[in-house]
């Protein structure tokens, strides 16, 4: 048998006849195929998804929490505790040379009205710079200024889901709604940036308006001039490390605390967190990936399995075809062929079903997917050679089939 | 004028092992088989026909001895060269039929010549005109259980001459026909022979063996008789 389409026709033929076999043992490739894709892809979206909402954030921006409260013994979590002032951040501003933006904010939740429509939401009260620091555009409208942070005046700017939610469809610009029963005046509309997967809440669902008017006319302030963050962004991404140790150095001094005690705030910044998120989502799809692939090779053994039946089963087809002439070659390409072309129509449905599973989730689950091409040849390439691999011993046994034992076999 | 010769055996003999025992299956055959013959080859079960038969067709090799088949020493050949030859020399025909049960009468008949590497086209070609001379048209594309045991036999036929082999060996090929059908399979061994081609035939039926015009006995292992069938017989128009 040297004419290759032909095996592959003879193999697809003997495979037709046990139909309901043959669907059951690809179906484990498929399983296996499927699983991997739909796993890979998942862990590769979620960590393209990350990079981007990170990336998306400024990353050289830095950010200050105060420290964490202690009540009888019951701590809080961070940013409860107020050792963080106005002070500082200008502080900051002014003596650290390796940052290039400071601002600062307080944030409460809180419920919004517009009409007949209200919204629970978390209104930020920040400072102008803190849209530089975040890098963060708008979809329309403009974001409030210095004046208005002097002046207290009552404007805010929406996130694109607070937008949503209480307009629906409607233009907000210009339009009032209402905070804690005082009246603002929407000037801008932030562009979506959707949620950091695994992190805080959805960013778009938010209000900002000035610091000053949160500070006097929202959150009722018990403590002026104290913030619960500060924002800060290096001169350059090299600088960030600088930038932190600087902020590290003033605070502590600032805040009077001595050599052997402890910070009472948090310096977080983001090339960090991307770098750990990027580890992690890394991790994630290796894990899935790798358990995925014990199913594909469960699905190798299920062929190799029933391939050893069928040899068995067709031993005297065997003897019939030794004598009229197949050598022994012919028979263990005949044998592997077959399960080679089992493991890839498996395989093909796998991928199938695999690419449009996770396309399915992406939909309904909302969960990002990045289907690679390079993935789709990995996973089917491991396809073929689980057919090989797996087709290989069964298919030296028929080829070691002696003719006329064969012949004889019942 | 002395026959060319397409089979010669010297002193051959097999021994199987079956666990502890050894089997002397043949114990030092000698035979000549000229071109065209028709042999009958007789015995009781256990005389060592089979292991014989399986010896010529190439299926097994001897232990030791000397096998010439149409001049090629065949005793000293690998697997592969075996295969060749049963391939392109060598017809078999069996008492069960032997065919592939879950393929049609017409693929059965063109394996041969899907492993001497013929293309479809010309291998459909052949195949359905040597099914048709074997009074099968219009049975082509049946399975073998969609036909009865002459007609299976006959596609067992037309299997072992597709390859136009100079040898056809039938391993009691009537043993599962009836009377009627076995005669209808031996006119077609005698067609064939007449055409050119040696047939050995095994069986144990004496009324078979008259077709051939010379008859072999093994018995325990060796061949004790070897007789031409007698002048009355052909006279008779038997052979």
């Amino acid at each position: 048998m040297k004419l290759s389409l032909e095996i592959v026709r003879t193999a697809l033929r003997t495979l037709r006849q046990h139909k309901l076999r043959s669907a059951l043992t690809m179906l484990g490739v498929t399983i296996g195929v499927g699983s991997v894709i739909a796993m890979v892809s998942m862990g590769q979206g979620a960590r393209a998804l990350v990079k981007a909402q990170i990336e998306g954030l400024g990353s050289n921006m830095l950010f200050v929490f105060a420290g964490s409260t202690t009540t009888g013994g019951a701590r809080f979590g961070t940013g409860t505790a107020f050792t963080l002032t106005i002070e500082d951040a200008r502080a900051i501003q002014r003596e650290c040379l390796s940052v290039a933006l400071v601002s600062y904010g307080k944030r409460e939740t809180n419920q919004v009205v517009y009409g007949n429509q209200n919204w629970n939401t978390v209104i930020t009260g920040v400072t102008p710079e803190y849209r530089l620091i975040r890098n963060w555009t708008l979809s329309s409208g403009t974001f409030f200024t210095d004046r208005d942070t002097e002046r207290a005046t009552t404007v805010c700017v929406l996130g694109q889901k607070v937008a949503e939610s209480l307009f629906l469809g409607e233009n907000p610009l210009g339009k009032t709604v209402i905070i804690k029963k005082v009246p603002f005046r929407v000037i801008g509309v932030m562009e979506s940036r959707g949620a950091i997967a695994g992190g805080e809440r959805d960013q778009d669902d938010q209000i900002f308006i000035p610091f000053t008017t949160a500070e006097w006319k929202i959150m009722g302030s018990v403590l002026p001039g104290y913030v619960s963050i500060i924002y800060a962004s290096a001169t350059s991404n090299e600088a960030i490390p600088e930038a932190e140790e600087q902020i590290k150095e003033l605070l502590r001094q600032r805040h009077n605390i001595t050599k052997d005690q402890a910070d009472d705030f948090i310096i977080m910044n983001l090339r960090d967190i991307a770098a750990f998120r990027e580890a992690t989502g890394k991790i994630l799809t290796y894990l899935l990936g790798s358990i995925a692939s014990v199913s594909l090779v469960v699905g190798g053994i299920g062929i190799m399995n029933i391939m050893l039946v069928s040899v068995s089963e067709r031993t005297r087809e065997v003897g019939i075809r030794m004598a009229v002439g197949a050598k022994r070659r012919d028979i263990l390409v005949q044998f592997l062929v077959e399960s080679v072309v089992l493991s890839c129509i498996g395989g093909l449905i796998g991928l199938a079903l695999g690419v449009g599973g996770s396309q399915l989730l992406s939909l309904i689950g909302r969960w990002p997917v990045l289907i690679s091409p390079l993935m789709i040849l990995v996973a089917f390439s491991f396809s073929v050679l689980v057919g090989v691999v797996f087709g290989l011993y069964p298919a030296n046994q028929a080829s070691r089939l002696n003719p006329i034992d064969a012949l004889r076999y019942e | 004028m002395p026959k060319k010769e397409l089979i010669v055996v010297k002193d051959i003999s097999k021994v199987y092992r079956m666990g502890e025992v050894e089997v002397h299956a043949l114990r030092g055959v000698s035979l000549k088989v000229a071109v065209g013959e028709f042999l009958a080859v007789m015995g009781p079960s256990g005389a060592g026909k089979s292991t014989f038969m399986n010896i010529l067709g190439c299926l097994d090799g001897p232990t030791s001895g000397e096998y010439i088949l149409d001049g090629q020493k065949v005793s000293s050949l690998n697997s592969n060269e075996l295969a060749e030859i049963r391939n392109k020399k060598v017809g078999f025909v069996f008492q069960s039929f032997n065919l592939l049960p879950r393929s049609t009468a017409l693929e059965n008949v063109e394996l041969p010549l899907l492993y001497s590497g013929v293309l479809y086209k010309t291998r459909r070609e052949k195949a359905m005109s040597v099914l048709w001379s074997m009074g099968l048209k219009g049975r082509e594309y049946y399975t073998p259980s969609r036909l009865s045991g002459g007609e299976q036999q006959r596609v067992a036929i037309a299997r072992a001459i597709i390859n136009e082999p100079s040898l056809i060996l039938a391993d009691e090929p009537t043993g599962n026909l009836d009377s009627m059908n076995a005669a209808e399979v031996m006119k077609i061994f005698k067609e064939l022979n007449k055409r050119g081609i040696t047939i050995i035939l095994i069986t144990h039926e004496s009324d078979i063996a008259q077709y051939a015009r010379r008859r072999i006995v093994f018995r325990d292992g060796k061949v004790t008789e070897d007789t031409e069938a007698t002048l009355s017989l052909r006279e008779g128009g038997v052979v």
